[in-house]
């Protein structure tokens, strides 16, 4: 076991970087962070259109979300698998095609905690900002927005922690994050599956619950 | 992009493929459900019991479980796990579809601990003082169990576990992984004969949107008949 934890160790870690592209650990939560990153302003945007007063604006995204929501996030892997060469005309690398899945995926999920933030904030909070002379945005952006975000704050947790346990499914369109390089691994040593799952189990595990604990630590409650 | 013929996937030999793919989904809902529920109500109880060690286990359980990737969970109960039973289990597991029975393994866990949290909260909400006013009341514990408290807990806790089923249905889609022959896998194979991608994960995706809207759509339902009473 020793000699496969030096020979692999790495590997499982950094994939064939500096040798060849990043994978492993590392490339998982490269993917976890980024993804987040972009889901955060695209499940905002759905937000804001969701509970707009224009019904052209919010049927269509309200549709959108009720769509993906009710698709597999495989599916919708597959979907920009095949799609994205198709609109933009050239081949997709397999991290962006697995990005663009989870920030759209996510996205729809971040728009019904971020709505459900916003509208957990009292009425009356709106009406007197407003009367009081802010216009929309600014009500929004001073008012709204940094009252929702507290009451949000355990849902994003969450679904932070969703997301870096979905970049795992990055595994079956061959993007050797730590989940492929785990099983790659087990292909070449073949004779430690207990051994080889259990600790890829226990990196994710250690990442989620790290994750969780520290947004606890920082005051937030899930 | 060129015509699209959606008669190719769904009819002749394709067609008998994703059938076959889409009622073993159903199966695996169906049997990972009715193995995540009581589990999910015994761990929850642990959770809430006033003995330490039942606690705990509750707590590893749950948060063992939920903290790692359900892709990971499929392959360690599918590539790990049978290295650990005796030589006849195994056997007896690789002569019965072994990939079905992992990935019901798998699903059930993985749901089972996403509702144990659920149901312990939908029990923890309903407030103390109810079962105080119970017990002061003259109602023993089990009957102000069963008349005060479990139908203020069954309102709002029921909600939350047909999201789970929601996602317990999506989520079946990853058995995939492990070459389960559910609507996923069947749908690649199908796109891999046919080179109709658009067709066949078009189907695909229209199948599991339908079972997902019958379930958000008894969700909703269920909200309408019995509503969260503010006390």
């Amino acid at each position: 076991m020793s000699e496969s934890l030096a020979t692999y160790g790495l590997y499982f870690l950094i994939g064939q970087y500096p040798n060849g592209p990043l994978g492993g650990l590392a490339l998982t939560i490269l993917l976890g962070a980024s993804a987040l990153v972009l889901a955060m302003p695209v499940g905002i945007l759905l937000a804001l259109a969701r509970i707009s007063d224009w019904r052209v604006v919010r049927w269509p995204v309200t549709g959108m979300i009720y769509i993906v929501r009710g698709t597999p996030l495989l599916m919708v892997v597959f979907w920009a698998y095949f799609f994205l060469p198709a609109v933009t005309g050239k081949k997709t690398g397999q991290f962006t095609t697995m990005l663009i899945a989870l920030a759209i995926f996510n996205g729809a999920y971040l728009a019904e905690v971020v709505r459900a933030g916003i509208q957990g904030v009292p009425r009356g909070q709106t009406e007197a900002a407003r009367s009081l002379g802010l216009n929309y945005g600014q009500t929004l952006r001073r008012i709204v927005v940094p009252q929702a975000l507290r009451n949000m704050l355990p849902s994003l947790v969450n679904q932070f922690v969703t997301t870096l346990k979905e970049t795992s499914l990055g595994y079956i369109i061959g993007l050797q994050e730590v989940a492929f390089i785990a099983s790659q691994v087990n292909s070449q040593v073949i004779v430690h599956p207990v051994a080889i799952y259990t600790a890829l189990a226990l990196t994710f595990f250690v990442l989620c619950f790290g994750l969780a604990r520290l947004a606890g630590w920082l005051g937030v409650r899930t | 992009m060129g015509q699209f013929d959606f008669s190719v996937v769904t009819t002749g030999e394709f067609r008998t493929w994703l059938v076959s793919g889409f009622l073993l989904s159903l199966q695996l809902l169906a049997a990972s459900w009715l193995l995540a529920v009581p589990m999910a109500t015994v761990v929850a109880l642990c959770r809430l019991s006033s003995v330490g060690v039942l606690r705990g286990f509750g707590a590893v359980f749950v948060e063992g479980i939920r903290n790692v990737p359900l892709l990971v969970h499929m392959m360690f109960w599918y590539f790990a796990m049978p290295e650990l039973l005796p030589e006849p289990a195994r056997n007896w597991l690789y002569d019965h579809d072994a990939e079905v029975v992992c990935a019901v393994i798998a699903l059930a866990l993985y749901s089972g601990s996403y509702m144990a949290e659920d149901i312990r909260s939908g029990i923890r909400s309903v407030s103390a003082t109810q079962i105080e006013a119970a017990r002061a009341l003259g109602f023993g514990f089990l009957a102000a169990m069963r008349r005060v408290v479990l139908p203020q807990a069954f309102r709002i806790v029921v909600p939350p576990l047909i999201s789970q089923t929601l996602n317990l249905w999506k989520n079946t889609s990853i058995a995939t992984v492990i070459g389960t022959a559910e609507l996923m896998y069947q749908t690649q194979k199908v796109e891999t004969n046919s080179f109709r991608g658009v067709e066949s994960f078009g189907v695909a995706t229209l199948a599991y949107l339908t079972v997902s809207l019958v379930i958000t759509a008894v969700a909703v339902g269920f909200q309408r008949r019995f509503p969260v009473r503010a006390i």
